[in-house]
């Protein structure tokens, strides 16, 4: 599914440059459940918009179900990100004027489905989500677990090959956590290939897999 | 193309942020609303000054006789001379351009120069031909204007004003068969005129009492002189050209001077009207350049806080591209966005301005003012809507183009 070799990024700003991706070289199966771990700064959300193709990489091969991601046109990239990305955010990432029902439908509508079908089809995510009581609810008038499952919903309703998450639980408490993880990984048991970011241990014990990341570098990949 | 699901998209983004999008769109509004205001304004300036003109042959002159001003010939400068029932027939051989031409006869303004049984006022006397009525027309309520057979038998009738006919006779009555007395003599009444233009020869239509011009000179024994002649210019002739001859003919009949600019008066309305209708355009085109410059300012208020906004909205938009919007669909949004913004602001202005002139025209009929019917065509209206669509498109595109660059990366990043 995700074959990364020798991946190299480099962030330059006017007098400095940053060497954060030092060869990066990974692969992901399908239906994988995968952790990202590693001191701040070490480069997890970097690499992360790598692979949701957010962001591009100076050097090296990005492989996505056996196409190169390389030099994309920004039409492109947002066409495959549209079909194979969900992504879920830290910070939930909502748009504040559209109510959870349309925030969850947003992607479909641009996969030109029409709004009548794919504010029902968002009414559906919301419903396995537990949240059909709050499909006409501004995302303020929302908690953050609760905002996180909009956002969760928003990111599979598009039937993406893939789900990243960047620190889903940072904001969240404890027992909230314990909600959304179980969310992902009932999604993991539907095939999605699930690579979560994160810096809590409970989260990572979660997923088959934890990578570590230091300087860099993927130091060792733990199997649970 | 059109996608009424894209339309709600961007109707709903406007939507839910009103207060940012009456921002955006108020200088348009307001833009829109000044150049209506001022087209209608203008308009009620073009319309006052059509109304005065009205009836009245724009393609005409006035010739009439002042003392001379240099010898020739033998005779004194300072000589008084006048026009004569002989050159008219003169002037109609030897100028081919003249249309209609009419000599012209003022009466005495003594006090209640005109009579009826026991009411009386003072009022205008005119000598008229049949023809004068083709170069100051009137309106004649009851009766019939002066024909050609009062002229040939010099017949004492006369046409009174309307107002004349209000002071002798009362309102809404009939008088005509009845007779007046005009400066002791009586005239039968044959019609009552308004007069259709605000410019009158000699005072006031309603003011005044026509007489067959023949008939008046002889019931006053005035001889054969003409105090005014009255000429108009047959289409495509300039009235100058007319002027000029007529001159020409006087000044040789009655040896003036060639050079002698004094002694023959005259003015030509084809001159004054031109000048109107230049005053006119000059007033549209100046409008039409501060309105369109309004507008214009308008614009560019939409592009420059749709650009501010784009900065704001820089995480909406980035999470848009996150989740599969396409550049373009992003320059289409935010360009359908300020389409949408200035048109409805900007209809918005027009139906305003269209109303408060509609109010202005209704108060303004019921006064006496120059200015008349403030209104904007509805070919205007058109024009303003399509200069809007394309002010829209042009807002849209510089905050558009910003809009594009905005990487989905940018706004995901975490502060
Ligand atoms: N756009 C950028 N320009 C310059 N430097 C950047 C940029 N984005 C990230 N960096 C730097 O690159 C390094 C790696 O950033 P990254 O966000 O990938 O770290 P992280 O592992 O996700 O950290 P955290 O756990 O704090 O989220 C950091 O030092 C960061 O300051
Ligand atoms: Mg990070």
């Amino acid at each position: 599914m995700i074959t990364l070799r020798d991946v190299n990024k480099t962030y330059y700003t006017e007098a400095t440059s940053l060497h954060v991706l030092k060869g990066i070289d990974l692969h992901i199966e399908q239906g994988d459940y995968v952790s990202i771990m590693g001191a701040s700064g070490s480069g997890k959300s970097t690499l992360l918009n790598i692979l949701g193709i957010l962001d591009n990489y100076d050097t090296g091969d990005y492989y996505l179900n056996n196409k190169l991601i390389k030099d994309l046109s920004e039409t492109q990239a947002a066409a495959y990100r549209n079909e194979m990305i969900g992504f879920v955010f830290q910070s939930f990432n909502l748009i504040n004027f559209k109510n959870a029902m349309e925030n969850v439908a947003l992607p479909l509508y641009y996969k030109n489905i029409s709004r009548k079908k794919r504010n029902a089809i968002a009414l559906e995510y919301l419903d396995r989500m537990g949240l059909k009581d709050w499909a006409y609810h501004l995302p303020n008038e929302m908690s953050g677990g609760q905002k996180q499952r909009v956002a969760i919903a928003r990111a599979i309703i598009s039937q993406p090959k893939i789900l990243l998450a960047d620190e889903p639980t940072g904001a969240l408490d404890s027992q909230t956590t314990e909600e959304v993880m179980q969310l992902l990984g009932e999604l993991n048991q539907t095939g999605i290939t699930t690579i979560i970011v994160t810096h809590e241990k409970a989260v990572a014990d979660e997923t088959r897999k934890v990578i570590h990341i230091k300087d860099g570098l993927i130091q060792n990949i733990q199997h649970n | 193309m059109f996608d009424l699901d894209r339309w709600q998209e961007i109707w709903y983004t406007i939507k839910h942020n009103k207060s940012r999008s009456v921002m955006t769109a108020f200088g348009v509004f307001w833009g829109m609303f000044m150049l209506v205001c001022m087209v209608g304004a203008g308009s009620a300036l073009k319309n006052g000054m059509e109304s005065t003109i009205d009836g009245f042959a724009t393609n005409s002159c006035f010739v009439y006789d002042q003392q001379t001003t240099e010898p020739y010939k033998g005779f004194k400068k300072g000589r008084n001379w006048s026009i004569q029932n002989e050159d008219i027939p003169l002037l109609q051989q030897g100028v081919p351009e003249i249309q209609y031409l009419a000599p012209v006869l003022f009466g005495g303004q003594g006090a209640n120069n005109v009579v009826r049984k026991d009411k009386s006022g003072t009022f205008n006397i005119k000598g008229n031909y049949p023809s004068y009525n083709k170069i100051e027309e009137n309106k004649l309520i009851y009766g019939r204007y002066i024909n050609d057979i009062d002229i040939a038998e010099k017949r004492k009738t006369c046409v009174i004003g309307e107002r004349v006919s209000e002071v002798l006779f009362g309102k809404n009555v009939n008088p005509v068969g009845q007779n007046v007395k005009v400066m002791g003599i009586y005239f039968q009444v044959i019609g009552v005129a308004r007069s259709i233009s605000q410019v009158n020869l000699g005072g006031r239509g309603e003011e005044s009492v026509v007489l067959p011009f023949t008939t008046m000179q002889q019931a006053f024994n005035m001889g054969n002189k003409v105090h005014f002649i009255a000429a108009t210019a047959i289409p495509g002739v300039r009235v100058k050209v007319i002027e000029e001859k007529i001159n020409q003919i006087l000044k040789k009949q009655h040896n003036i001077a060639p050079t002698d600019k004094a002694a023959i008066g005259g003015f030509n309305i084809e001159e004054q009207f031109t000048m109107f209708l230049y005053l006119g355009i000059g007033i549209a085109v100046l409008i039409w350049i501060v309105g369109a410059g309004t507008l214009f300012a308008g614009g560019i208020g939409v592009s420059n806080i749709m650009l501010v906004t784009v900065r704001e909205r820089t995480k909406e938009i980035g999470i848009r591209r996150a989740l599969g919007a396409t550049p373009r669909t992003i320059i289409r949004q935010i360009i359908s966005e300020s389409i949408v913004l200035t048109l409805i602001a900007g209809i918005a202005g027009l139906m305003l301005g269209v109303g408060l002139l509609s109010l202005v025209g209704m108060v303004l009929s019921q006064s006496d003012s120059f200015f008349q019917e403030p209104q904007i065509s509805f070919a205007v209206a058109i024009v303003s809507l399509v200069i809007l669509l394309v002010i829209g498109i042009l807002a849209g595109l510089v905050p558009a183009n910003r809009a594009m660059t905005i990487k989905p990366i940018e706004a995901i990043r975490e502060e």
